[in-house]
């Protein structure tokens, strides 16, 4: 009973991590800008992949495939940010401004900007 | 987080990132943990260890939700049909109090991970944080949230 209990939770997870990796990549396909795309990426990536791993733990009743898949999500929680923190601040490094530019841009008014 | 606490912690990572839990593996990942501790000897020491992941823990309590609440509004916001007129990008500087580099750091990451912003670089005197804001309406309602949220309850993480 609580067995079949685990393996509906963990099915809801597994499809609920599926939707959200498929609006991440929805939304790196409609939103606008990179900088607006990046937060598609980041955000609802790393939701649909937590959730997923999250899955896995759920029914592996094994310790070490338990441990496993909870430091990927930490490793994942890790690492999304870092790539798109990074790949935005080279975008503006680069020059680059969403078409409709920004309502507001403080970043423009540091010495060292381009 | 003394160095015994990091030592036992290290040696559990490395028996799960390895996929054994045997005597002898724990000991190697112990071995590498002590190795990994000497290095940063000088910078481990923290007066009350519970009380301060009491906070840790609810730190990581509002990351949680903030998280799922973030997911969920790029969600509604990438499959509505209006989206583009919805969207309003603004680069904000935001005034840091966190001082030391693993408080930024760790600030920068949260916001990156929540509901519309997105961290974009740090001043080179460190007192300015610029977010990338997908939906700006109100540039002080947004820098007084994490002021109050995330920024004030590292400061307490860490104090």
């Amino acid at each position: 009973m609580i067995m079949d209990g685990l393996y509906y939770l963990a099915g809801l997870m597994l499809i609920a991590g599926a939707l959200f990796s498929l609006v991440a990549a929805l939304g790196i396909l409609r939103l606008p800008d990179f900088y607006s795309r990046m937060h598609a990426a980041s955000k609802a990536g790393a939701v649909g992949s937590g959730l997923a791993l999250l899955a896995i733990a759920l029914v592996s009743f094994d310790a070490a495939v338990i441990l496993r898949a909870l430091l990927g999500i930490v490793f994942f929680m890790l690492t999304a940010p870092i790539s798109a923190h990074l790949f935005a601040r080279a975008a503006y490094i680069a020059g680059y401004r969403p078409a409709g530019g920004f309502a507001l841009d403080e970043m423009n008014e540091r010495p060292d900007a381009n | 987080m003394n160095l015994v606490f990091l030592v036992v912690t290290l040696s559990l990572v490395w028996a799960a990132v390895t996929g054994s839990f045997t005597v002898l593996n724990l000991l190697l990942g112990a071995a590498i943990g002590v190795g990994a501790g000497l290095f940063i000897r000088e910078r481990i020491e923290s007066p009350h260890l519970l009380l301060r992941l009491r906070r840790i823990l609810s730190l990581a309590l509002l990351f949680f939700t903030e998280l799922a609440l973030s997911a969920w509004r790029v969600a509604v916001l990438v499959l509505s049909p209006n989206m583009k007129q919805k969207i309003a990008p603004a680069i904000i500087a935001y005034p840091l109090t966190v001082s030391t580099d693993v408080q930024i750091t760790l600030l920068a990451h949260l916001i990156t991970l929540t509901p519309g912003t997105l961290s974009v670089d740090v001043a080179e005197d460190r007192r300015v944080l610029y977010i990338h804001a997908l939906e700006m309406h109100d540039r002080e309602a947004l820098i007084a949230s994490i002021k109050s949220g995330f920024e004030a309850k590292i400061i307490e993480a860490f104090q």
